[in-house]
């Protein structure tokens, strides 16, 4: 059990800069997402902390002792990769002892048989025991690969996308499997992906990385309902937040699509001020009347709800409504948002000015 | 007839566009190396197999006699016969051996980020690619106990390499083993190359010790491709000739080739040296079963 810390971690792969002056810190027992797209420097963070890159400049800090010299064996540190990593050759079993059969941990065989046994049955992998990791399925690689990190108890998890090449049902199974195994271990969980759906419902806290920095930290609330600027806002949910630019004029926002006027609740600046509106796709309201109109340009049909995409003088916008609502393609319709609910962006620089 | 069974040439194909028909690759290529490993290969094979049962001596012109299996039993029954095979055997055992012990090691080595690996790599490919005879002729000049750089380098006076009894052998395994661990090592370099590096990683987060993550993860994925290696070199090994004879020629380095080349065109006893190339022949197919029976085992794992 650990916390961790990175301070100013700058990594260079050639001219290529990977993370730049990197700043985190993850409570003990915290799980810890980081999201962000392919490049983003998500694996590399994974990678420095876990031993494998070590940094051009800036520290690792375990438990509050620098880290930053320790080999990845020394940093007691358990990793599970998207491509599983099992060890070929070997049985189910043979995989889940090898971490305990270094010498470090000086355990008996009936310890060491134990132990296996009881993260076997934790996972429910205990009929593959004696089975070749060759001849298993991908979500029984998995489930063996995370057994191999438990096994060791050790201070900090680390997961790199090991959900990823999943199918979306496995994916789900294990994604609420991951999350009890968390709360059964209190350990600390630090889990890369670039998928926000897995960062939202997982994650105790998220840390969005963008080009090597961190963008924001925060519990998926804040950065859902409250992000720092349009990076993380579109990152996050899905369809994403819709941004359109426009000018505020007497408290209401002119839009540049249309020209139609809607109203804001929370004002940032002058009058005539360029401004980019944020709104979430289930703040958008058709109820049949609004101050704007578009042209529905697709429906996709969720169950229970339906994803509207309009189309408004040329700028798409995303509306969630539910599954009874009535709309044909190409139909016209009246639109307006909830005015508490719509976010003013700097359109210069994206920042949140309801931050400011 | 045989034609029927060739297919029409793809009209795209390239050999199509030079105006090449299945039937004309047919008879430029295929039939005459059929035919030429007919003459060359397979007709001495069966024609050696028949002369194996007679008495027949290609140096006068008396008319072979079928002797039936006398010249296997004879053969079998000679213990001089037996001493060459011993000493063929002792001679495989240590230059196989050695290659893949020096082989393996110099690919360990090579397998990691050194400057220069692949000039590296390539100028320890050279004694692969001499002559067996040059190579003889030089580590002759090595060995030598006057002048040899051998001796001098090592400071060993006159020790006498080739001419020793029992040393010859194992100078001729030694040169062997210079020769031909580069083989081994090149293999050995494509096994290792082959073991994904997150397998070293997960290893080394396991906290696995240099030894175990060697004998669990990178021997067992290297096992195959090295395993053929061995066979290739026993193979070799086991019909070595020419560094033997080149070399020296103690009678402690008489390997069974050069057994069969003395019986055959020093002694001119055709039929018996027939004989012997078979029972030569059985046992390297033998070996190789035994290898292969084992490489599929290691495969199947």
């Amino acid at each position: 059990m650990a916390d961790i810390a990175l301070q100013g971690v700058t990594k260079k792969f050639g001219a290529n800069i990977a993370l730049r002056d990197l700043d985190l810190d993850i409570k003990d027992g915290e799980f810890f997402v980081l999201l962000g797209q392919t490049g983003a420097g998500k694996t590399t963070t994974l990678r420095v902390i876990a031993g494998l890159e070590k940094p051009n400049s800036g520290k690792v800090i375990l438990d509050g002792q620098d880290a930053t010299n320790w080999n990845a064996a020394e940093r007691d540190v358990a990793l599970v990769l998207q491509q599983y990593s099992l060890y070929p050759r070997l049985t189910v079993r043979g995989n889940l002892e090898f971490p305990l059969k270094s010498r470090t941990h000086n355990l008996t065989a009936a310890e060491i048989k134990d132990r296996v046994d009881r993260v076997a049955e934790t996972l429910q992998i205990t009929r593959l025991l004696d089975r070749k990791v060759e001849r298993l399925s991908g979500g029984e690689m998995q489930r063996v690969s995370i057994g191999r990190a438990i096994v060791r108890k050790p201070r900090v998890f680390l997961m790199d996308e090991p959900l990823s090449a999943l199918d979306a049902t496995l994916r789900d199974v294990l994604r609420v499997e991951l999350k009890k195994l968390h709360s059964e271990l209190g350990a600390t969980f630090v889990f890369v992906t670039h998928d926000q759906v897995e960062a939202m419902s997982m994650g105790d806290k998220i840390g969005v990385l963008n080009k090597g920095r961190l963008v924001q930290v925060g519990t998926p609330s804040e950065i859902y309902a409250k992000p720092i600027n349009t990076f993380v806002a579109r990152s996050v949910g899905t369809p994403p937040m819709n941004l359109l630019d426009g000018t505020l004029r007497a408290g209401t926002a002119v839009l540049d699509a249309g020209g139609f006027t809607l109203p804001v609740t929370r004002i940032h600046g002058a009058d005539g001020a360029r401004i980019r509106f944020g709104i979430r796709p289930e703040n958008m309201v058709l109820d049949g009347n609004g101050p704007a109109s578009g042209r529905v340009f697709d429906v996709e049909n969720h169950g229970v709800i339906k994803i509207l995409t309009l189309d408004v003088n040329g700028t798409h916008l995303h509306a969630t409504v539910s599954a009874q609502t009535k709309v044909q393609i190409d139909e016209v319709v009246p639109f307006g948002w909830r005015s508490e609910k719509v976010l003013s962006f700097d359109p210069t620089n994206g920042r949140n000015l309801d931050l400011d | 007839m045989a034609t029927a069974v060739l297919t029409t040439l793809d009209p795209q194909s390239r050999a199509a566009s030079r105006g090449m028909s299945d039937l004309s690759i047919r008879n430029l290529f295929i039939i005459p190396t059929i035919v030429f490993l007919i003459v060359f290969n397979i007709f001495p094979l069966l024609y050696s197999l028949g002369y194996s049962f007679t008495d027949f001596r290609a140096s006068s012109s008396a008319p072979a006699n079928f002797v039936g299996l006398q010249n296997y039993r004879d053969l079998l029954a000679d213990p001089f016969i037996w001493n060459n095979f011993t000493i063929t055997a002792k001679y495989v055992i240590v230059s196989v051996v050695g290659q893949v012990i020096v082989g393996f090691g110099v690919a360990l080595l090579l397998n990691r980020d050194i400057p220069f690996k692949g000039l590296l790599t390539t100028l320890l490919l050279l004694p692969m690619m001499l002559s067996m005879a040059v190579v003889g002729l030089f580590w002759k000049l090595l060995y030598d106990p006057s002048f040899g750089i051998i001796n001098y380098a090592l400071g060993l006076g006159t020790f006498e390499w080739l001419s020793n009894p029992n040393m010859a052998l194992y100078a001729v395994a030694l040169t062997d083993i210079w020769m031909w661990s580069p083989f081994v090592m090149l293999l050995s370099l494509a096994g290792l190359s082959a073991v994904p590096k997150h397998l070293y990683e997960a290893a080394a987060i396991d906290r696995a010790g240099s030894f175990y993550t060697f004998f669990r993860i990178t021997l067992p994925l290297v096992a195959p491709i090295l395993m053929i290696a061995i066979i290739f070199r026993t193979m070799e090994a086991f019909k070595t000739f020419d560094l033997a004879y080149i070399l020296t020629s103690q009678p402690t380095t008489e390997v069974i080739s050069i057994r069969l080349y003395k019986m055959a065109f020093q002694e001119w006893q055709t039929g018996m040296s027939c004989a012997l190339a078979y029972i030569v022949l059985i046992m390297v197919l033998a070996i190789t079963n035994i290898y292969v029976k084992y490489l599929n085992k290691v495969k199947e794992r």
